[in-house]
């Protein structure tokens, strides 16, 4: 069934994207907005805007009820979720199942597959693709049988931990005796719970992703990979395409995982599976799959010249897939700085309020994703991002020069951003030379400090 | 002195090529409030099918300017939903005009996917005017009824 009217059900950039692509397809968009969002560019762009709620997300764009009535109330015949917010709720995708209204997205079933760490990783297994060494361990000597299989250096983790405490690093097999009885008394004092697992240690990873679209009847088929490495404190900044310095055997093998992951699921609609990529050993390991259109899917767009929002939405309608892989050919390089309304002098602090006057850049290869026009608003209750600056060029270097320019031509006034911040690090020889891992900007921000 | 049409208009063309989005001017216990498109203004309900075009933007400055008396006091929608001015299908509404109420007084229903909110006039007073259509979609925060308040 042809959709011809979408509830974007989202805010910011990534309502104004999806209108975009809407409408060039001819369908008309309805925003839902919260009340600090109703002068927001989107809603000005939509066919129409409803207001679900106050500010908070809590009480707007997080209510799926009130999601699903805002589209049943104006005509909707599908729901669009964005990213963030209710974008991987199998609750929204099944009410929209129970209540006829397309879903643009996966199946609820789906989204419940991979939105469990555990069961993501039992699935990522069934589909023989490699997860990170390790698992739960009893005694003594079970620790000791498993560990030989890991090898060194390798982490004991609390099973009741989590966000970095109740971690202990084993360097040496030797050590593992000591450091295991050590860990399970201080697991058991500060978790109240004992038990412990042994899971290889990667001092040096790359995060490394594969876009994908599937028709949701076992077709899959994957547009490259994207490096997103460049993180602070597990916030991506810089995302580029293809993944710079990656042996080629350990691209096409994450392509090949991505893809057998996804069609083990029958995956329906755009996803990314992510993976850890260990650079002393060459190897990778599954993290999770993202069940949505991703932040950073723009490098992808300009590399490969197709709209993954108009695919999601081509999926959704019961098109089909009408991609094959032989059709997606990787055409130079593309990379994305995200900016944000924060102020890195200040310890990154949120800098929300109004932009007096914006100048977005412009040119050969460039793309700017944003809500922000003169005399926007960014409220206190969202995500800081307020725009992605992409850039694409025949290759790496040249991508880089204009995203750099294009960085240095950027006005933002009446906030703080990361503008300056981003340039610095696209000057960076470690950034330059390509490659760097999910650690080098945080130590980069510990010298900086010093 | 009083307002007449024309000098409405001339306030609104004011309006229309200032700066400003929103004009509330009382003279003579009238009052009339100017809405520019994009600042909150009181929607359109979009018809129910795909078929119907959704409701067309707002124009430049609401068409339909509210005159209206001094001192009344807005119901508005606690939530978006399907406004409902009766307990049921067929039953009299909850109020009407000239409806007393107090604070606690229900006035209408505003459904969610199936779950009923009742909504309180949260004012003492009289209804002067229904604005919210009976099944018909209401945003968060849109005008549901007028009440003049008693002093």
């Amino acid at each position: 069934m042809a959709i011809r009217r979408i509830l974007i059900a989202n805010r910011g950039e990534i309502a104004v994207r999806i209108i975009r692509t809407a409408h060039r397809l001819g369908i008309e968009t309805v925003l839902a907005v919260s009340e600090a969002d109703r002068d927001s560019l989107g809603a000005k762009q939509a066919t129409r805007a409803v207001c679900i709620g106050p500010g908070r997300p809590t009480d707007s764009y997080l209510r799926v009820e009130t999601i699903v009535q805002a589209a049943l109330g104006t005509g909707c015949d599908a729901i669009h979720p964005g990213y963030g917010f209710l974008s991987e709720r199998a609750a929204l995708a099944q009410l929209c199942e129970d209540e006829g209204v397309i879903f643009i997205g996966p199946t609820a079933a789906q989204i419940d597959a991979v939105g469990d760490k555990l069961k993501a990783r039992f699935h990522a297994e069934a589909a023989n693709v490699p997860v990170v060494p390790g698992g739960p361990v009893d005694n003594l000597a079970e620790a000791q049988a498993l560990a030989e299989r890991i090898g060194a250096p390798l982490l004991v983790k609390a099973v009741g931990g989590g966000g970095g405490r109740g971690m202990k690093l084993v360097e040496n097999l030797d050590d593992l005796a000591a450091t295991l009885d050590m860990a399970s008394a201080e697991a058991g004092a500060a978790f109240g719970d004992a038990r412990v697992y042994l899971e290889r240690y990667v001092s040096q990873g790359r995060h490394v992703e594969v876009q994908l679209l599937g028709d949701g009847a076992g077709k899959v088929i994957h547009l490259g990979e994207r490096d997103c490495s460049v993180q602070r404190r597990y916030q991506k900044l810089i995302e580029e395409t293809p993944a710079p310095a990656l042996p080629d055997h350990a691209r096409a093998a994450m392509h090949e995982a991505a893809v057998r992951f996804a069609q083990s699921l029958d995956y329906r609609g755009a996803g990314t599976v992510e993976f850890l990529y260990d650079v002393a050993r060459e190897e990778f390991y599954f993290l999770e799959m993202n069940a949505r259109i991703q932040v950073e899917h723009p490098v992808t767009e300009m590399v490969t010249g197709i709209d993954l929002i108009e695919q999601q939405i081509r999926i959704a309608q019961g098109d089909g897939l009408t991609l094959s892989q032989d059709d997606i050919r990787i055409d130079g390089a593309a990379v994305e700085c995200r900016i944000n309304a924060e102020d890195p002098k200040h310890d990154f602090r949120p800098s929300p309020g109004r932009v007096s006057k914006v100048l977005w850049p412009s040119g050969e290869g460039i793309r700017v994703d944003t809500h922000i026009v003169d005399g926007a608003s960014i409220p206190p209750f969202y995500d800081s991002m307020v725009a992605k600056i992409i850039a694409h060029g025949p290759d790496r270097d040249t991508a880089m020069a204009r995203l750099w320019k294009a960085l240095n031509d950027t006005r933002i006034e009446g906030i703080a951003t990361n503008v300056d911040f981003q340039a610095e690090l696209l000057d960076d020889p470690d950034f330059v030379a390509g490659g760097v891992d999910t650690g080098w900007l945080g130590r980069r921000l510990a010298k900086v400090e010093i | 002195m009083s307002l007449t049409a024309k000098d409405v208009e001339e306030i609104m063309k004011l309006l229309e090529s200032s700066s400003f989005d929103r004009l509330n001017l009382e003279v003579d216990g009238m009052k009339i409030e100017l809405e520019r498109s994009g600042a909150p203004a009181r929607p359109r309900a979009a018809p129910a099918t795909p078929d119907a075009p959704a409701a067309p933007a707002a124009p430049p400055v609401k068409a339909a300017a509210v005159l209206r008396e001094e001192g009344l006091v807005e119901i508005n929608a606690p939530l978006l939903g399907i406004f409902y001015r009766a307990p049921k299908p067929g039953e009299p509404p909850f109020v009407d005009v000239g409806s007393r109420v107090d604070t606690e007084t229900v006035i209408g229903i505003v459904e969610v996917m199936k779950l009923m909110n009742s909504v309180a006039a949260g004012v003492t007073g009289e209804i002067v005017d229904i604005v919210g259509a009976n099944g018909e979609l209401v945003e968060h925060g849109e005008v549901l009824m007028l009440v003049r308040p008693e002093a």
